[in-house]
């Protein structure tokens, strides 16, 4: 392999976006030199990636493909950062569909000004998780825009992956009487950000749950090949994942709050801010439905991994036919657990 | 009683308010909430009708099922204290007017952002280009004029005397550093005027009033004091789990069981006898009375609201930006005036539900997760249902 051109600039300017030599410095500097230890992407440097149809078809019978923007304020949080971010959200797009991950494309969007340290912390973190994810990194975009046209730095990626025969999850193949496995501690990824913007007078020792969850699924279906659905919770957090299956399978959810993992915490910090923890985002969480007589099973699978530890059985899929989301409080009263609406708001007091 | 008021009882949980959502506790509560209205007689056709002050306890009632596990012989009334939900919509316009100049960096808590002026929110001003900020505090605001002294930074101070203190104590920093380009748009109400007006509005059915905690850990108890003495309704200053609220409830039925008019503490722990009087001398020394202020849904109510003393005229956003003030009558479909005052139920409000949605809120009671509208559409309308 030749020696790359070492990039001497200390922030990235419009003249990295222009297309010529400081273009190809920044590209082969920050993101191939990253990507290279993982053998990631090919040094060829054609338009587009090629990936052999062989080995997909020896993986798995339909292929699977999705794409996500990840837009986050700030870029390094506890727990995570936006590079990360962008192999996760991606990758477990892929993973929830049965998918085994094959290939991710990457295009980021860069504002001038942005240090070029920065955008090295990125790519190393977004390169150590595609490897922590077993998937590859095969093609990519860069541009470069004006201060003031993007906040920092856009990253979008595309993802393929493999869907093994046999398998078939999908959001509208709850029936009454499954059970509800949430696989994680709901909420840590939104309570993370919000502290992380260092907004709020107080300190909250919560790491976002940002994580590839190709392993915790694949452990999952192996046990409990019947499984109907997996969704990871992510924007609305539990709470919209909930009502997602609901109207799709045409059939009410009835939770149990105390059931339902939540870090005191993150509790905690929701009852300052007027907050509802369900419906506060994670990025390493599922939510799956299970065949009752499966349910055990895929719930001990799950605890296994150590990204499951604290999965629990939180409810069961109902016949309501107004497909309403119901939560049981500890006093045996009952709640509506409604759609999000936007962005939570924090209350005033 | 400990397990209810003594936190001490489930040390090492790691959560603090565990032991006000102990399940033992809450059944016992409820067990004795039931046989408190046998022997008042109260059931599904003549309910002890009991109303919550505060967007707090209305929340907090729906958050954790409360009306529906207790017996039908008790009926909350959604009262007017959700801070965010009776802005009219007047006020709403002026700081979008505010928020237009192009030197102002316009501050405000979350949950203002959504609230709907005549033409538009916050939320969409913000959209058009004006340069809204959302703020956690208002020293938040005050930070963000020492970093940009060339803008005018105003903060929109709202809520009841519990946001009060802390938007006084920003002025008075303010002053003494010196930064001169800090204003605040004062829309500070005060609680005890707007119960009056629920006292003395036609139909009032109530029995009992759960009062407000955070607003009474500054005040105090001694301004309640004419609801007992002369309209003679108990009044309980309640905390905000559902422990606490539950034992509000037994505490006010048993004096209406006896037939007495008093007003007692349930939240001890937190709310003095004679509130906060560091709070209290902060409030007096920045604001004064208005001689009224326009409340949504209840129209004008006088003495309701404060302003900035002349003495810290620099500081008032009224006085330093021309703000129009002028009313804008509320919707003519919408009632919230009347789910305000506890004589309609939300879902009895024809927009309800239709034109009227948290995504769509017509009225305020829509807009905050504190209002009762916005509560029922969220966790409500279960009962006997599922």
């Amino acid at each position: 392999m030749t020696a790359r051109r070492r990039l001497s600039a200390a922030t990235v300017t419009l003249a990295h976006g222009g297309g010529g030599t400081a273009m190809r410095d920044l590209v082969e500097d920050v993101f191939l030199a990253a990507f290279d230890d993982a053998g990631a992407v090919p040094a060829a440097a054609e338009d587009q990636a090629r990936l052999p149809l062989a080995d997909l078809v020896a993986r798995g019978d339909r292929l699977a493909f999705t794409t996500d923007s990840f837009v986050v304020d700030p870029l390094f949080f506890p727990g995570g950062d936006i590079g990360r971010l962008a192999v996760c959200g991606t990758v477990n797009d892929l993973a929830v569909g049965g998918a085994v991950p094959v290939a991710l494309s990457c295009a980021v969007v860069i504002e001038e000004g942005l240090p070029v340290e920065t955008l090295r912390r990125v790519a190393a973190s977004l390169a150590a998780t595609a490897r922590e994810a077993g998937v590859r990194v095969v093609t990519g975009d860069t541009k470069v825009v004006a201060r003031g046209a993007c906040d920092k730095l856009f990253i979008t990626t595309s993802g393929v992956g493999v869907i093994r025969a046999g398998l078939n999850p999908g959001i509208d193949r709850a029936r009454p009487g499954d059970r509800v496995l949430v696989s994680g501690h709901s909420g840590d990824h939104g309570a993370a950000i919000l502290a992380a913007r260092g907004e709020l007078a107080v300190s909250v020792p919560v790491d976002s749950d940002c994580a590839p969850l190709t392993g915790v699924i694949t452990a999952l279906l192996e046990a409990a090949p019947g499984t109907r659905l997996i969704r990871d919770a992510t924007r609305g957090g539990v709470a919209a994942v909930l009502n997602e299956l609901a109207e799709a399978s045409r059939a009410g959810v009835r939770v149990v709050e105390e059931s339902i993992p939540v870090r005191p915490e993150v509790r905690g910090l929701c009852d300052l801010l007027g907050l509802d923890p369900l419906y506060l985002g994670n990025e390493g969480v599922i939510v799956a439905v299970l065949p009752p007589d499966q349910a055990e099973a895929g719930l001990a699978a799950v605890r296994a991994h150590p990204l499951g530890r604290a999965a629990a059985l939180v409810g069961t899929v109902t016949d309501d036919p107004r497909m309403r989301v119901v939560m049981e409080t500890p006093f045996g009263g009952t709640r509506l657990v409604d759609r999000p609406v936007g962005d939570p708001l924090p209350r005033i007091c | 009683m400990t397990s209810v008021t003594d936190p001490a009882a489930s040390a090492g949980s790691g959560d603090p308010t565990a032991p006000f959502h102990d399940r033992d506790t809450g059944r016992r509560l409820i067990g004795r909430i039931a046989g408190q209205l046998d022997r008042l007689g109260a059931d599904a056709d003549r309910p002890v009708r009991l109303m919550e002050v505060c967007g707090g306890h209305t929340h907090a009632i729906f958050r954790h099922g409360l009306a529906g596990v207790l017996p039908a012989g008790v009926e909350f009334l959604h009262g007017p204290g959700c801070p965010v939900c009776v802005l009219p919509m007047g006020r709403i316009d002026d700081c979008i007017a505010i928020a237009g100049d192009p030197r102002v960096i316009f501050t405000t808590f979350g949950d203002a952002m959504r609230v709907p002026g005549s033409r538009k929110t916050l939320l969409q001003a913000k959209a058009d280009g004006a340069d809204i900020r959302m703020v956690y505090s208002p020293l938040d605001a005050l930070e963000l004029a020492r970093r940009h002294p060339d803008r005018e930074v105003v903060f929109f101070g709202l809520g009841f005397e519990t946001t009060m203190p802390a938007t006084a104590l920003t002025v008075l920093r303010a002053e003494r550093e010196g930064i001169a380009n800090f204003s605040l748009f004062c829309n500070h109400i005060t609680i005890v005027p707007t119960i009056r007006a629920v006292l003395d509005s036609p139909g009032m059915t109530v029995d009992g009033f759960i009062g407000p905690g955070h607003v009474s850990m500054i005040i105090g108890l001694r301004p309640y004091r004419f609801i007992a003495e002369r309209y003679r309704r108990p009044l309980v200053v309640a905390g905000f789990e559902p422990l606490d609220v539950l034992q509000a409830v037994s505490m006010l039925l048993e004096q209406i069981a006896r037939g007495a008019a008093a007003v007692a503490n349930q939240y001890a722990r937190i709310v003095p006898e004679d509130g906060n009087p560091a709070a209290l001398e902060a409030i007096a020394a920045v604001f004064e009375l208005r001689e009224f202020f326009e409340w949504r849904g209840l129209g004008s109510i006088d003495r309701s609201g404060v302003r900035v003393r002349e003495r810290y005229a620099r500081f008032d956003a009224e006085r330093r930006f021309a703000v129009q003030g002028v009313t804008v009558v509320d919707p003519t479909a919408c009632q919230c005036g009347e789910v305000l005052k506890g004589v309609l139920k939300p879902w009895q409000c024809k927009l309800f539900g239709t034109a009227c949605t948290p995504e769509t809120p017509v009225g305020a009671l829509m807009v905050s997760s504190e209002g009762a509208c916005a509560a029922y559409r969220q966790y409500g309308g279960l009962r006997g249902a599922a």
